[in-house]
């Protein structure tokens, strides 16, 4: 029976497969650089549209077609980093599942992706909506201070997960 | 020899022996680097995949450029700044490491690619700015980008697992 969370991780530690991934030393790296190039393509296209919100830079493209253009690139990135996290948790669950960094890295990515597709959704809907009003401006602006804050969390999150147990005793 | 005592003698800095010794330096420092190099391969790749084709075909190269060269410059030193920073922790290591030198054969292989990108094929960069397709000489420089700043991210990551510490 598998009672709690640490069980899990120690039965998943023990698979054949999570075996696999722990033994042949370049899966891990490999998996690792997949997983940091699609965070790239996900940070450089969220900062562009961002920016774009808060006014500082992209001003040559409204805000629709930025979203139009960028956010298609974003999900696929997110289905592969999916993958490659997932990956990466299964070698190491202890390190990872039962980390607070990991932890907070997904609730974090979870709040940010929910923002990112309730913003999609509504400029599918009206191109031109967050910048009708000024609320809806400041709503925008808004959302864009809160989704920047988050994707710097998550990478710093995901590089601490690596630090935990080394800078706070114990992960 | 001389070239070892000199990347010992930073190592022996006071700068060196905080970034070794201060637990949470090393990390916090690691985060920055990692933040601003996705900032700069998520950009430039923009630029190049337009240049290849690939995305934004109706949008003119000039504008795009414009619009996110600047982004990637200040990720750029920011990600040069605390590279710095991590490598005086170790210079030594660093500098008898396979993967650390060959990221930085490859980031001047980049930088060459730019710089002949930025004095040749840019010159005409009107001509063909809106064009769906950019020129030969123009999509080559794109696609040598590409895969030299994937490979420097790559081999950085690789440092990490070679060098000790944590990963």
């Amino acid at each position: 029976m598998l009672t709690s969370l640490g069980a899990f991780c120690e039965w998943l530690a023990n698979t054949q497969f999570s075996q696999t991934l722990q033994n042949v030393s370049w899966i891990i790296p490999a998996v690792q650089s997949v997983h940091i190039v699609c965070i790239a393509i996900v940070m450089g296209s969220i900062f562009l549209i961002d920016l774009r919100l808060l006014g500082v830079a992209g001003h040559s493209q409204s805000v629709s077609s930025l979203t139009k253009r960028l956010l298609p690139w974003v999900w696929y990135a997110l289905a592969v980093l999916l993958v490659t996290g997932s990956l990466l948790a299964i070698a190491e669950p202890v390190r990872s599942l039962m980390n607070p960094a990991f932890q907070a890295k997904m609730l974090m990515v979870l709040t940010a992706g929910f923002l990112t597709f309730y913003f999609q959704d509504v400029v599918r809907g009206d191109e031109a909506f967050w910048e009708m009003t000024p609320a809806r401006r400041a709503t925008a602006k808004l959302t864009a201070v809160v989704s920047l804050l988050l994707w710097v969390g998550i990478v710093f999150a995901g590089r601490w997960i690596a630090y935990m147990d080394v800078a706070f005793g114990g992960a | 020899m001389p070239f070892e005592a000199f990347f010992q003698s930073i190592e022996d800095t006071a700068i060196g022996s905080f970034m070794r010794e201060n637990v949470l330096a090393f990390p916090l420092v690691e985060s920055i680097h990692v933040l601003a190099l996705t900032l700069v391969l998520g950009t430039i790749g923009m630029v190049d995949l337009r240049i290849l084709g690939v995305s934004a075909r109706n949008h003119s190269v000039i504008k795009l450029s414009n619009e996110i060269v600047p982004i990637t410059w200040v990720a750029f030193v920011v990600a040069v700044i605390t590279g710095a920073l991590m490598f005086v922790s170790k210079a030594t290591d660093y500098m008898s490491n396979f993967f650390f030198l060959g990221k930085m054969i490859l980031m001047v292989l980049a930088g060459i690619n730019m710089a002949v990108f930025e004095f040749f094929t840019w010159k005409s960069a009107k001509d063909w700015e809106v064009d769906t397709v950019a020129p030969v000489a123009a999509r080559i420089a794109a696609a040598l980008s590409l895969i030299l700043w994937i490979s420097v991210v790559v081999f950085g990551r690789w440092i990490g697992f070679t060098i000790g510490g944590a990963f």
